[in-house]
């Protein structure tokens, strides 16, 4: 809990549910607070703050709050929470917006998990597909977490999940992924905004 | 005597834990009884079928139903034995449902109580005697109290119906609550708009006889024929001369009168007229204010008046009515809301009342429809609402919810970024209750549409920061944090309780009410407009929290009762009355003094002082026979020998 109470007309900043609404093309207004979401919620259990409360805090304006939150980048993206929402909102675009606005402000509240992402990410720009164990590898180094989930490396070798080849994409396709990547990358840079 | 008991089933609901089989062949062991069986559903038509067949077959004379309260199906049972030829008052009813099956398990014990309770219904019966109502004649008109928007629709439908209403209002106009505000919801119609006409419609009328500035100072008599005394109170002019032309307003040199009619936002002059579509439009004076008769010296209005209606010498004048019915639709009053100390007890200017808020938005009020600040004039940029002020809160002694707030806070967010545009609104609140036709849909506008930030929980305290502006102290309680809204005005959505009086009318009228005032209905599902007095009827507010439609079709549904009670020429009266035995009667007053309904008077009997009752003023309540040192009063179906009957039979063993 915070120390003194939060005064939400000088602490809220209106035009960052502007931006949200814009972002992520939802109407957080038409949030009403149910809590289905959060019921819903298989990753709940590692939030810091539920997803309902995000849509508050949204709604609230409390930028720092919401930017500063784990939750946000706990979300698995499974879109159940949108799925049951009973005011259609997409509440897994509304999280994965306060995703990027948060990586643009330099703002990381899970390291951990921004790492895995980009080790994920470097083995699709590098191959064009997923390759497991190459993910598994640079997640393991950059995070220090070396024996992390080893356990489950043999029944995945078993049933043929864990490739020690990476997948080949016929035609040049992994060439034509990396340069997506490339434009990206690039227009990041001209935007002045993280890679 | 040839008694038949019937003994129901009532679907399980008897029959689950209650032998009804073993129940009527007891009864057929007792004296009189010819005739016992037990039937599924004694009320449906085929079980009032077998009883009508039984009396035929059997000859009976008097019938025992064992089954439910004779709340419910009493009457029904009663014109089941009319139609077989017997009288209504030959039947007597055990009630072994709420009294036995619903309250135990043991079969054993259920049944012997049953048996005994139709023992005692078998025994008071073989003491009844036929009773036969009297027919009396009826005035056909009603009396109308309130003329908010619930009289005024009840007076206008009972007129329209033919029937003459006279219509009492204690204000100086009718419209009541209605015409102080501005906008109605969910529609956001103008409230003066929709009402103004009705209330003309009531000026107009040639049934209705309007008497505002006036009150009910008495009402005897009963169904049919009421009594009443209606006190017009002295507005020291003379309402057949004056023509509302507002010349003497204008001049009136007191002019830092509180107005009442827009809730002491602003001031008025000693002599006014409430507002511009006052019905009746004419002048009233206000003693404690006018010159002339708190000094003596004035007297202007009397000089300006082209008409010369002015009279100081005016008083209180009684006037007497005849009515044969009575609809109270006397509404409510906001709870005072000072006791809130966390809310400033009533300290700060700009923490005001819904209801003054509402004058603030009306184009006639005070301040010609602009929103402003009651300390400086200024136009309020942040306006917080906290609602449930006084409702919904054990701790000063009201659970109830108030019904309507929610929605006229609503309302009053979406009017104030209407009227302010760059405003923003922010409500406190517990539960949004919009259950209404399109109410909802208009709460999520005003989140929606009008950008209003509500905000789940209650205001612990509301304080000035120092430089003008207020600071609201509350919680999200769904966010799970502590919030402060600084704001420019504060309004209270308070609490509504029942218009100061009304419990001194319910006495008057003879009907209960509730610990807040509210009157009592006869029934809150099946008799919602019905009191427990005959021929008084409830419409709107008085009866319990409602908003604008519902109070309208309860004046409706309260017209409707009134012109089916008169659509016969004559009633009838219950003949399960007190009756005076002369022989016993020793003059000795006590009933007299404790009959609540003053239905005993003195009568010279063979040259003896005697008690007498009156007949259609009696409502058998019985307080007179059990008072009587003598015996002398018998209540008729309740005589000191049946009820005796019924204890001998459950004493004798």
């Amino acid at each position: 809990m915070q120390d003194s109470p939060l005064n939400i007309v000088r602490g809220r900043d209106v035009s960052f549910i502007k931006e949200v609404e814009a972002e992520s093309g939802q109407n957080v207004s038409n949030c009403y607070q149910c809590g289905n979401c959060t019921a819903g919620c298989p990753a709940a259990f590692t939030y810091d703050m539920q997803a309902n409360q995000v849509m508050r805090a949204v709604q609230l304006g409390l930028k720092d709050q919401v930017l500063h939150s784990k939750s946000i980048w706990m979300c698995l993206s499974c879109s159940t929470c949108s799925l049951r929402c009973p005011n259609n909102i997409d509440v897994a675009s509304v999280m994965e917006t306060l995703r990027h606005m948060a990586r643009r402000e330099n703002i990381v509240a899970v390291p951990r998990m921004d790492k895995f992402w980009m080790s994920f990410l470097n083995t699709v720009q590098a191959f064009g597909r997923s390759f497991e164990i190459g993910t598994m590898v640079l997640y393991m180094l950059r995070s220090l977490r070396l024996t992390t989930d080893v356990d489950l490396a043999p029944s995945a070798l078993s049933k043929g999940k864990l490739g020690f080849k990476p997948h080949v994409i016929p035609d040049g396709g992994a060439k034509a992924v990396g340069r997506i990547f490339k434009r990206y990358q690039e227009r990041a840079k001209r935007e002045g905004v993280r890679p | 005597m040839r008694i038949g008991v019937f003994v129901c089933h009532c679907g399980s609901n008897i029959a689950g834990t209650v032998d009804c089989k073993a129940a009527a062949e007891s009864a057929l062991a007792l004296p009189d009884v010819v005739y016992a069986t037990d039937l599924m559903y004694t009320c449906a038509e085929p079980g009032q079928a077998a009883i009508e067949q039984a009396i035929h077959d059997y000859n009976l004379t008097g019938v025992v139903v064992a089954s439910c309260s004779p709340r419910m199906h009493e009457p029904t049972f009663r014109r089941t034995v009319e139609r077989a030829g017997l009288n209504r008052y030959m039947f007597e009813m055990a009630n072994i449902r709420e009294h036995v099956s619903w309250i135990g398990k043991d079969m054993v014990a259920n049944t012997n109580k049953a048996c005994e309770l139709i023992g005692m219904a078998v025994a008071k019966l073989r003491n009844n005697r036929p009773l036969y109502a009297q027919r009396f004649d009826i005035t056909k008109s009603v009396l109308v109290i309130g003329g908010g928007v619930a009289g005024i629709q009840a007076a206008l439908d009972c007129a329209d119906g033919g029937i003459p209403v006279i219509l009492v209002e204690k204000e100086p106009t009718i419209g009541g609550k209605m015409a102080k505000l501005d906008k109605t919801f969910p529609t956001v119609d103008c409230s003066a708009c929709i009402l103004g006409p009705k209330m003309v419609d009531v000026a107009q009328h040639p049934n209705i006889t309007l008497y505002a500035c006036s009150e009910v100072d008495d009402i005897t008599g009963y169904v049919g024929n009421f009594d009443v005394k209606i006190r017009r109170k002295a507005t020291y002019v003379d309402w057949s001369k004056c023509t509302g032309c507002g010349t003497c307003t204008e001049k009136c040199p007191s002019k830092k009168v509180p107005d009442r009619f827009n809730e002491n936002m602003g001031l008025t002059t000693a002599i006014n007229i409430p507002f511009p579509q006052a019905i009746p439009k004419r002048a009233s004076i206000n003693p404690q204010y006018c010159r002339k008769l708190t000094t003596g010296k004035c007297g202007i209005c009397a000089k300006v008046c082209p008409t010369k209606a002015i009279d100081y010498t005016m008083k209180d004048e009684i006037i007497t009515v005849k009515v044969g019915s009575v609809i109270a639709a006397t509404g409510y009053d906001l709870m005072d809301w000072t006791v809130y100390q966390e809310y400033g007890g009533g300290k700060y200017p700009d923490v005001i009342t819904s209801l003054q808020y509402e004058r603030l938005l009306n184009a006639s009020g005070p301040t010609g429809g602009h929103i402003v600040r009651p300390s400086d004039g200024k136009e309020p940029k942040k306006v917080v609402f906290i609602q449930c002020v006084g409702s919904r809160d054990k701790s000063i002694g009201r659970p109830l919810c108030s019904g309507f707030c929610c929605m006229y806070t609503a309302k009053q967010a979406v009017l104030t970024k209407d009227h302010i545009p760059d405003s923003q609104s922010y409500v406190f609140y517990m539960d949004i209750r919009a259950v209404g036709k399109l109410y909802d849909e208009f709460t999520r506008r005003a989140i929606e549409e009008y950008g209003t930030e509500y905000i789940r929980g209650r205001v612990s305290k509301i304080y000035p920061d120092g430089n003008g502006q207020y600071v609201v102290c509350g919680v999200d309680t769904l966010l799970g944090q502590r919030i402060e809204v600084t704001c420019d005005l504060v309004v209270l959505a308070v609490g509504i309780e029942a218009s100061h009086g009304a419990s001194h009318l319910a006495e008057k009228l003879r009907i209960s009410y509730d610990q807040y005032g509210f009157f009592l209905e006869g029934h809150p599902k099946l008799r919602p407009v019905e009191t427990n007095t005959a021929g008084v009827f409830l419409a709107g507010v008085c009866q319990g929290t409602k908003d604008i439609p519902s109070s309208v079709a309860q004046g409706s549904a309260a017209a409707a009762k009134v012109l089916a009670l008169f659509s016969r020429d004559k009633l009838e009266n219950d003949p399960q009355i007190a009756h005076v035995n002369p022989a016993r009667c020793v003059a000795c007053g006590k009933c007299i003094r404790c009959c609540p309904f003053g239905a005993i008077k003195e009568e010279t009997f063979r040259g003896q002082l005697k008690a007498k009752v009156i007949d259609t003023v009696c409502q058998g309540c019985g307080i007179c026979t059990s008072t009587c040192p003598q015996g002398a009063i018998q209540l008729s179906h309740a005589t000191d020998n049946e009820i005796l009957a019924e204890v001998n039979l459950l004493c004798q063993y």
